[in-house]
């Protein structure tokens, strides 16, 4: 017996995956900019190339970040991915040894059992017969799990299971019934012939001990081949697509690609990555604490999957970025959703050509610029020459002690510098970049970059983590950008302050914008440990919660931000610190009416340490040279 | 089933509700936190609209309090209050044990913590101070910076604490606009040559004769209103305060330097109230206040039978609002105790 009808449902589902997934690619590829081809054609002939391949196999198949964050989530995931593969690799192996042929086409493998029903009676091949039922068991206590937690999400782990659109919810079903229709398929199989493993034979007797199983078997092969052919044609259209686009993601990434801030096949790779874990969500602290839970990551790419309209998701989150860090997928969270706060401005446009099959880039008709710049109301400055500029930010006015505290510090290193914003200066812009206003934002840029240019300035100081993470990433300054917790470890490192011990026991609170935002996480650390008790909290470094306050959102009620930042400062204050520190004006604002604990600000617990002790001005002048790097 | 009824605080409400209570005939036992009775009336100079010295009033409570039905328990707080059979046990954190058939909870209110608005430097520069403050200064008879000057720009900010949703108050403090009007002219008849600067949303100004004194201060003492809230407050080099406003008439942003600035700290649930309410589980509002059962009829009652209301613990109220609330809460009792056979 060589082909039966019932194999071609599965057929035309195979054939057509493998062509879309093959045109999907060059579509993908071709969409790539000059740099990026360079660097993934590179990318495949050379050690990236085993990386991708070994990346693939722990993260594709085995899902070993799941597994290390919630072990029956990764166990499901693991199941199904790694035991799927088995499953066709072993039953190739299966259907190329053992069948009346070799090389033979796939369908043979897959649907073996139908076309050997007599095999599996001699011991080598009862062995492999073992094997296979092993294995479709290992899928199939994957799958119990996943059923599970479709109606009963803690079962797993998990307290919040995504919500699936229609054609999810079919290919879902389609997946769902892919296994239990073959176990039962071959079951009958293989109790019509008294053959079959402890899985599928002891089923297969069973059944045979009272149903007519010859003939009820050929419905069920039916169903299998069905149900995979369903799947594989839905699978473009739904979060399954996931599975071939992680590998190509995984070899993008290997090569070097990013995200950066601009939309591009590899955005879109990203967004197709997404399998909807909903790791993302839980991780949310809008979602533990707000209640809010249709604006996860996870929703976000699905929006964008489908070209739904994104803005409302994409404007209501906290940029915290701890759903990024959280991602197992490694898909760069926050950068797609800045580009859909950009939206407006952006110089194309993707649309869906058929239905959700085909995305397509179209070019927009870029808006004129403004000929008139809108801030040109502000006073032009020129700024004295110092050697250090100090640049408060808006925040910072607002909580006066922590801008007072800096110049205290700057006074006792005797560095000469200048109070920038002293009498209140323009915004940083990032504020606008968050609402995805980039060409206004780029005016306050620009008005700033000239003041600090024209001061001759070799280091720029600022307090607050928004401000320092636009001064670096956004300004092109020809001086160092520090923020104030990293100029103060330099001014104790080169003992240009002297600072007394306090007694007092302090919990660190990382901003979202200096730590995961910027890298920095130790300076603080350092400085803190250097003048105080400092405590380890349960949410250190990349896992730092977010206080609530945050510009990022442009939809949260005051009300939520109160729940959030309660609930942030109730687990932060979890051991009745003295102190709740923090390096942050707008933390600090929004933790000191959250909590009974008080709240400082690095500088102002530097400047309550500060001596009176004077120390050589030759000191602070070591710390404005950079320290020693390595060549970037 | 006793007769005592307990007064927790010892203000304009508590006095008030428990020499009516006294007249009839009932044994009234008042706890007060603090060494005087009178309340927030103690720190305070003038009261509006009529500019009537506070003292006046403090000294008709004190003649209530001489009622020989009256025992007052200074410097106390209660610890503990339990039911016990229709009867409240009431131990307060000298140990007094007292028993009593219902209780009226007249808290009052705490002020708004300025320093909460860091923004406006409150605690942090010498020459911003509360109306509170301002007060004490009029009570000792100099308005003086901290370097011993006479202020010659002051400025008056409304809305400290109230009608802000960032400090989780979303309330209108009704009394502090026409705090600040009072203080505005008194200042200004203090230090006649001095310029004063009230800083408002909105003026509300509600009350019996209210805006008429409004009108006063606009002709006769020059006082400059100004709408638009205050953003940030910073300090010159010569030691001023620096105030960042937005005139929202004229609709500009606006920089001005004073030597003084009055923070009108809004009114709070008080934290002694706080505790009440958790221990004996009275509810409260969203703007933390107690909550009566009935807004129109019942602003007196609580959700627990025997337990009063009486005064700002309920809402903010001007000095005849809380003497007629706190009358009301009398007669509230007495019913409650006739209906019991108390």
């Amino acid at each position: 017996m060589q082909f039966d009808p019932f194999v071609i449902p599965f057929n035309i589902g195979l054939y057509f995956i493998v062509l879309y997934a093959v045109g999907r690619s060059v579509i993908w590829f071709r969409e790539l900019s000059r740099a990026d081809k360079l660097r993934l054609q590179r990318g495949f002939f050379g050690p990236a190339f085993a990386m991708s391949l070994k990346e693939i196999f722990m993260e594709s198949l085995i899902h070993r970040k799941i597994l290390k964050t919630n072990w029956r989530l990764g166990y499901m995931h693991m199941s199904l991915a790694f035991g799927w593969f088995l499953l066709i690799f072993f039953g190739t192996v299966e259907a190329d040894v053992f069948g009346t042929k070799h090389l033979n086409a796939p369908y043979k493998a897959i649907f073996f059992r139908f076309f050997n029903p007599e095999h599996g009676r001699s011991g080598f091949e009862a062995a492999y017969g073992f094997l296979m039922d092993l294995i479709l068991a290992f899928i199939l206590s994957g799958l119990l799990l996943a059923v599970l937690k479709r109606f009963w999400s803690p079962a797993v782990g998990v307290k919040k299971t995504t919500k699936l659109g229609v054609s999810d919810k079919i290919a879902l079903t389609s997946l769902w019934l892919i296994f239990p229709s073959r176990l039962i398929a071959e079951s009958f199989t293989c109790g019509a012939y008294e053959t079959g493993s402890f899985l599928t034979g002891s089923l297969g007797s069973f059944l045979a001990s009272f149903l007519p199983t010859q003939e009820m078997a050929y419905p069920f092969w039916w169903l299998y081949s069905l149900s995979l052919g369903t799947f594989f044609i839905l699978l473009p259209v739904t979060r399954y697509m996931h599975i071939p686009a992680e590998i190509f993601l995984i070899f993008m990434r290997n090569a070097g690609i990013r995200t950066g801030d601009r939309e591009s096949s590899y955005s879109e790779v990203e967004v197709h990555s997404c399998s909807s874990c909903g790791i993302c969500i839980d991780t949310c602290q809008l979602n533990y604490s707000a209640g809010i839970n249709t604006i996860q990551s996870a929703y976000l790419m699905k929006g964008i999957r489908r070209n739904e309209d994104v803005k409302d998701i994409a404007e209501n989150c906290l940029m915290c970025g701890r759903c990024d860090q959280a991602c197992p997928v490694g898909i760069e969270l926050y950068p797609i959703r800045m580009m859909e706060r950009r939206r407006k401005s952006a110089d194309h446009e993707y649309r869906n050509l058929y239905k959700g099959y085909l995305r397509s880039r179209f070019p927009l008709t870029p808006e004129k610029d403004n000929e008139t710049p809108s801030y040109s109301y502000l006073a032009e400055e020129s700024p004295e020459k110092a050697d250090v500029l100090y640049f408060a930010g808006c925040m910072t006015h607002l909580t006066p002690s922590i801008k007072n505290s800096m110049v205290e510090i700057l006074n006792a290193s005797g560095l000469d510098y200048k109070f920038i914003d002293e009498k209140g200066g323009a915004c940083c812009g990032r504020p606008l970049m968050l609402a995805g206003q980039d060409r206004e934002a780029r005016e306050l840029i620009n008005f700033n970059s000239q003041m600090i240019w024209k001061s001759g300035a070799s280091m720029l100081v600022t307090s607050c983590p928004i401000c320092y993470k636009v001064f670096r990433e956004s300004y092109h300054l020809d001086v160092e950008v520090l923020h104030h917790s990293q100029f103060i470890k330099r001014l104790i490192d080169k003992e240009a302050i002297s600072l007394k011990f306090l007694q007092k026991n302090v919990v660190y609170h990382s901003p979202c914008d200096l730590g995961r935002g910027s890298g920095v996480y130790e300076e603080p650390k350092e400085i803190l440990k250097y003048v105080s008790r400092l405590e380890k909290s349960r949410y250190e470094d990349a896992e730092s919660l977010c206080c609530g306050g945050s510009l990022g959102n442009l939809k949260l009620s005051s009300e939520q931000r109160r729940k959030i930042a309660t609930d942030a400062a109730n687990e932060l204050t979890a051991s009745c610190p003295d102190i709740l520190a923090t390096a942050c004006p707008l933390c600090k604002k929004t933790f000191s009416s959250a909590t009974s604990v008080k709240v400082s600000d690095i500088s102002e617990i530097v400047a309550e340490a500060l001596t009176k002790t004077s120390v050589p001005k030759y000191n602070a002048l070591k710390a404005l040279s950079k320290p020693e790097m390595a060549n970037v | 089933m006793s007769k005592n009824v307990i007064v927790i605080g010892g203000g304009a409400a508590g006095i008030e509700a428990a020499g009516q209570l006294a007249m009839a005939g009932y044994p009234v036992i008042i706890i007060e936190k603090g060494q005087e009775i009178g309340g927030h009336l103690l720190d305070w100079y003038h009261l509006f609209p009529d500019r009537r010295n506070s003292v006046e009033v403090v000294s008709y409570l004190n003649d209530i309090a001489e009622n020989r039905n009256i025992s007052i328990l200074k410097n106390r707080q209660t610890e503990k209050i339990e039911r016990n059979k229709g009867n409240f046990h009431l131990r307060t954190s000298a140990g007094d044990e007292i028993e009593a058939g219902a209780i009226v909870v007249a808290t009052g209110f705490d002020l708004f913590r300025s320093e909460k608005k860091e923004e406006y430097g409150y605690g942090i520069y010498d020459n911003v101070i509360t109306s509170a403050d301002l007060e004490k200064m009029f009570r000792a008879g100099d308005i003086l910076l901290k370097n011993g000057k006479a202020p010659s720009k002051i400025g008056l900010v409304h809305c400290v604490g109230s009608r802000d949703e960032k400090s989780g108050n979303l309330y209108c403090s009704k009394l502090c606009c026409v705090t600040a009007v009072k203080q505005a002219i008194e200042l200004r008849e203090k230090l006649p040559s001095s310029k004063v600067f009230c800083f408002y949303m909105d003026m509300r100004m509600g009350g019996a004769h209210y805006e008429e004194l409004y009108l006063e201060a606009q002709e006769k003492h020059a006082v400059s209103f100004i709408r638009g809230k205050v953003s940030e407050v910073g300090v010159a080099h010569n030691g001023s305060l620096v105030i960042k406003a937005e005139d929202t008439l004229a609709g500009r942003p606006i920089r001005i330097e004073l030597d003084m600035l009055v923070l009108m700290a809004g009114m709070e649930m008080s934290e002694g109230g706080r505790k009440i309410s958790s221990d004996l589980h009275l509810s409260t509002g969203s703007n933390r206040f107690f909550s009566s059962i009935d807004n129109h009829y019942g602003s007196n009652l609580s959700n627990e039978n025997g337990v009063f209301y009486a005064g700002t613990c309920t809402a903010p109220m001007s000095i005849p609002e809380t003497i007629s609330h706190a009358r009301a809460a009398a007669t509230e009792v007495i019913r409650y105790m006739k209906n019991t056979g108390k």
